[in-house]
Parts: C-alpha cells; sequence; structure tokens
C-alpha cells in the first residue's frame, strides 16, 4: 500500500515537474508546479513528516503561488512564441549544472549504509522547533533577517519617495 | 507507523463517511434555505415560501432546477480551466471535513496536525475562484478573481496568526486535542472555554473567517452593484451550484473551526443520561454552536453595508493584522510568566 502511494505521488511529482519545463503557457506552468508541490506534500506524509507535509502546502501551495497565479493574471501574458531565445546561456549553464546536481544525489544516496528509516517523531512540530531553535538558531535568524531585508527592498522599489 | 485496518474498522469508518458527508451536503442544501428566509424576515418580505410546507422543499426544487438548467460555455473562454474551476473549488471545501470532530467518536482522521492541515485544505480553495474567473475570459469575473486573491491572501494572515494564541495556551495541533483541553469548568459554571482567555484572537478570528469566506461586508470578490456577480458572472446551472455550495462549506468550516477552538467545540452541559444520549449529545451541541455562528453571519450580511476595497485592505493590514500579532506577544508573555 504504502509502495503504491510512493509510486502514485512520485509519477505525479515527476510528471508535473517535467510539464512545468515543457508547458508554453506561464499559467499552466504554475499550475503543475501547484500539482508538483501537493505531490510532494503527500511523500513527506509517507515519511511520517505531517507537520512539513501541512506547511509546505500553507506556505508554497497556498500563499507564494497564489501570488505567482495573481501576477500572471494581472499582466495577462500571452503563451510563450519561442523565437528569440533570450535565455540560451542559461541552457548551456543550466544542463551541466543539473548532470552535476544528479551526480552528487546518485552519489550521497549510493553511500547510505543499510536501509534508511526516519527516526521517531523527527516529523512533529515540538522536533522542528527544538531543532529550529536550538542547533540551527543562527542560521534561522540569518534567514529572517534576510527575508527582512528583502520586504523593505520591495517596499523601497513600489514607493519611489518614502 | 501506518496501520492497517480490520474490515470491521473499515466498515465504521465508510459508515461515519456517508454520515458525515450526507449530513453535511443536506445541511449545506438547508442553510440556503435558512439563510433566505432570515434574509427575508429582517427585509420584512416572506421569502421562499411555497415549496412544500414553510418552503421546506425549496432546496429539493433549486437543485432540480440546477440540474436541467442549459449549461452554457462563453466563446473565448479557456474550456478546460472553465470545467475544473468549480470542482477545484468544490474538493477543498468538502475536504476538511474528514478531520473535523463532530464529537467524541464522530471524525474520519484523527491526525496530529489536523489543525493545519484545515488551513492547507482551505488556502487550496481560492484557486477555484481565480481559475474560474480567469478562464470565463471576461472583465467583470476577471476583477472578481483579482480582488478576492488579494482578499484572501491578506486575511488569511490574521486569520491564522489569530490562531496561535490559542495554540500556545492549549499546546496542541490537533482538534480532538483542543477539544478536549477545553473540557470542565472554572469556579464550577463558567465553561473552560477558549474564547474567555483569547477574546481578542475570538474577534480576529470571526472578521477574518468572514472576509476568507468571501461574505458581506467583505464579499467585494462579488459585488453585484459593481461587478455583476464577480468571478461566477459566467457560470450557471449545476457549475454554478458548486461555487455556491462551496461558499456555504467554507462558512461551515469557518464556523466549525471557531467552535473547535473558541466555544469547546462539542462539550455541554448535560453529559449525562442513558447511552443513545450520550452519543447524541456532543453532536447535538457541536452543531448547535455552528448553527449559532451560521446566523450571525446571516445577520451581518443582512444588516451591514459593503466597506470600500480600500478601508478592506485598511482593515485586514492595518488593524486586524498588528492585533493578531500584539495577542500573540502577549499570550506568549502570559504564558511564559504563569
Amino acid at each position: 500500500m504504502i509502495e503504491l502511494l510512493f509510486f502514485l505521488f512520485s509519477a505525479v511529482a515527476l510528471g508535473s515537474a517535467i510539464n512545468v519545463l515543457v508547458q508554453k503557457h506561464v499559467l499552466y506552468s504554475s499550475l503543475s508546479l501547484i500539482l508538483l508541490l501537493t505531490a510532494m506534500s503527500g511523500l513527506f506524509v509517507l515519511m511520517q513528516a505531517e507537520f512539513l507535509a501541512v506547511i509546505n502546502v500553507i506556505v508554497y501551495a497556498g500563499a507564494i503561488m497564489v501570488l505567482f497565479v495573481f501576477v500572471i493574471m494581472l499582466l495577462n501574458l500571452p503563451p510563450d512564441e519561442g523565437g528569440d531565445d533570450r535565455l540560451r546561456w542559461l541552457k548551456l549553464i543550466g544542463i551541466p549544472m543539473g548532470l552535476f546536481l544528479l551526480f552528487m544525489v546518485g552519489r550521497t544516496v549510493w553511500n547510505v549504509e543499510g536501509t534508511p528509516t526516519a527516526p521517531e517523531l523527527s516529523g512533529t512540530a515540538q522536533a522542528i522547533g527544538a531543532s529550529l531553535f536550538t542547533d540551527y538558531l543562527l542560521p534561522f535568524e540569518l534567514t529572517s533577517l534576510l527575508i527582512l531585508i528583502a520586504l523593505m527592498g520591495a517596499v523601497v522599489f513600489a514607493k519611489k519617495d518614502l | 507507523m501506518i496501520e492497517y485496518l480490520s474490515s470491521r474498522e473499515f466498515l465504521i469508518l465508510f459508515v461515519k463517511m456517508i454520515a458525515i458527508f450526507g449530513g453535511v451536503m443536506g445541511a449545506l442544501a438547508y442553510t440556503t434555505l435558512v439563510e433566505r428566509r432570515i434574509m427575508a424576515f429582517v427585509q420584512m418580505r416572506p421569502g421562499p415560501n411555497r415549496v412544500g410546507p414553510y418552503g421546506l422543499l425549496q432546496p429539493i426544487a433549486d437543485g432540480l432546477k440546477f440540474l436541467f438548467k442549459e449549461q452554457t460555455v462563453p466563446g473565448s473562454a479557456n474550456v478546460l480551466l472553465y470545467y475544473a474551476a468549480p470542482i477545484l473549488s468544490m474538493i477543498p471545501a468538502l475536504l476538511s471535513f474528514a478531520v473535523i470532530p463532530f464529537g467524541p467518536e464522530l471524525l474520519i482522521a484523527d491526525v496530529n496536525v489536523s489543525l493545519l492541515l484545515v488551513f492547507a485544505i482551505t488556502s487550496l480553495g481560492v484557486y477555484g475562484i481565480v481559475l474560474g474567473g480567469w478562464a470565463s475570459n471576461s472583465k467583470y469575473p476577471l476583477m472578481g478573481a483579482m480582488r478576492s486573491s488579494a482578499q484572501m491572501l491578506s486575511y488569511e494572515l490574521s486569520l491564522t496568526l489569530s490562531v496561535v494564541g490559542v495554540l500556545i495556551i492549549s499546546n496542541t495541533l490537533s482538534l480532538s486535542e483542543l477539544v478536549r483541553s477545553q473540557q470542565g469548568t472554572w469556579l464550577g459554571f463558567l465553561p473552560k472555554w477558549n474564547i474567555f482567555l483569547q477574546p481578542v484572537a475570538f474577534l480576529v478570528y470571526l472578521l477574518s473567517g468572514i472576509a476568507e469566506t468571501n461574505r458581506l461586508p467583505f464579499d467585494l470578490a462579488e459585488s453585484e452593484q459593481e461587478l455583476v456577480a464577480g468571478w461566477h458572472t459566467e457560470y450557471s446551472g449545476m457549475k454554478f451550484a458548486m461555487f455556491f455550495l462551496a461558499e456555504y462549506a467554507n462558512m461551515v468550516t469557518v464556523s466549525a473551526l471557531a467552535t473547535i477552538m473558541f466555544l469547546g467545540g462539542w462539550n455541554g452541559p448535560f453529559m449525562g443520561g442513558p447511552w443513545w444520549l450520550q452519543m447524541v449529545l456532543p453532536t447535538f451541541w457541536f452543531v448547535l454552536k455552528i448553527a449559532g455562528f451560521l446566523f450571525v453571519y446571516m445577520l451581518v450580511r443582512a444588516t451591514i453595508p459593503r466597506i470600500r476595497y480600500d478601508q478592506l485592505m485598511y482593515f485586514g493590514w492595518k488593524v486586524l493584522l498588528p492585533l493578531a500579532l500584539a495577542n500573540i506577544l502577549v499570550t506568549s508573555f502570559f504564558v511564559a510568566v504563569l
């Protein structure tokens, strides 16, 4: 049963991930991205990380992607026409980078000894909160500072004369 | 670990699913009738009272009318998304009932993060509205959809933050644990409900809940006087009915969450008595409290005029959000000191 669900969610995630890249219309791409995030949450649940799964949906699928869709609708972008390819250099850099990432992930998975099991209760809100506020306190606070700077930058951009 | 159900447990679960789904759908159909009757009462007119005794068969007549209406699709619409939008609106609205405890035993899935799960599911409901407005490919629906997405995003913040105070006090994310933490009384008469500890959070939750469900006085996404019918202008027949039912289901979900978090869920007086009474009574109290909230929704709709869009944004970001944040600060201070 779990294996079946795993393959189901993985197939949906992979299919929608490919669809994000292939689609010419930017709205369809972002809708596929929402599907991808939901499928990823399904995979999180199978690893007994319910808290992460739910937060993933709330933050990304339910809030950030709504902003994406909102902006796409506001600008009412036409489908991508191909033609003049401004992203040619990105493709040249992207393919080796992607292969390198694949290699690193493959090597890491290859080197794992035995069958990996999720540590008991590692996905609960308590466990995540405890590790965020003890082991990872500095990165956590720095991230919040980064977000604050981005927020202030957005305000400065939006209002020329403050 | 994930456990497998025996066939008997599966049967019980199946019966619960049917009971909750049937109950909710029936209740939703009759909420529409009750709302029309109450609106009519406030406005001193009879309301729908012709179909059956007291108009009690009106929802069935409405349903049949929706079923047999001509299915129209605007010529310039994006057909795929136009058909998908009502479904995308309906599924999240009904899905959240899977984790809401209607009684000590009457819940389908007891997830340990069920409160957040409900928020996650309802936050996906906005796509139905947004895509419906966009796929219709016409001016008013697009305006309504954009208003709706901005509004729901803004009020979701204060809705979620207003809950944090309750979570700090009761120290759990599970809805059934939340209900259990509010059992008993203070000084023998005052029920141990979170509303007495978190009155500010309750107010913020209630107001942003009304805004989240796109109801008056925050129904800028529909606002008949400016946008015809907002995002569902181009919808008719069963597709419109699905949007309509989703809106009512969201109202019930918001009310159910308010009941669970602030009014003690299925707790209530007179819990003794024979076994069959003990089975029914918690659900009765729960439904009664939800009905109270729905009544407030309807009275608000009938009496308070719609606010302007800039007032809506001002209220969400500059009144409700600071209030919710201040509430978290004060609550965590008291919890840390006591």
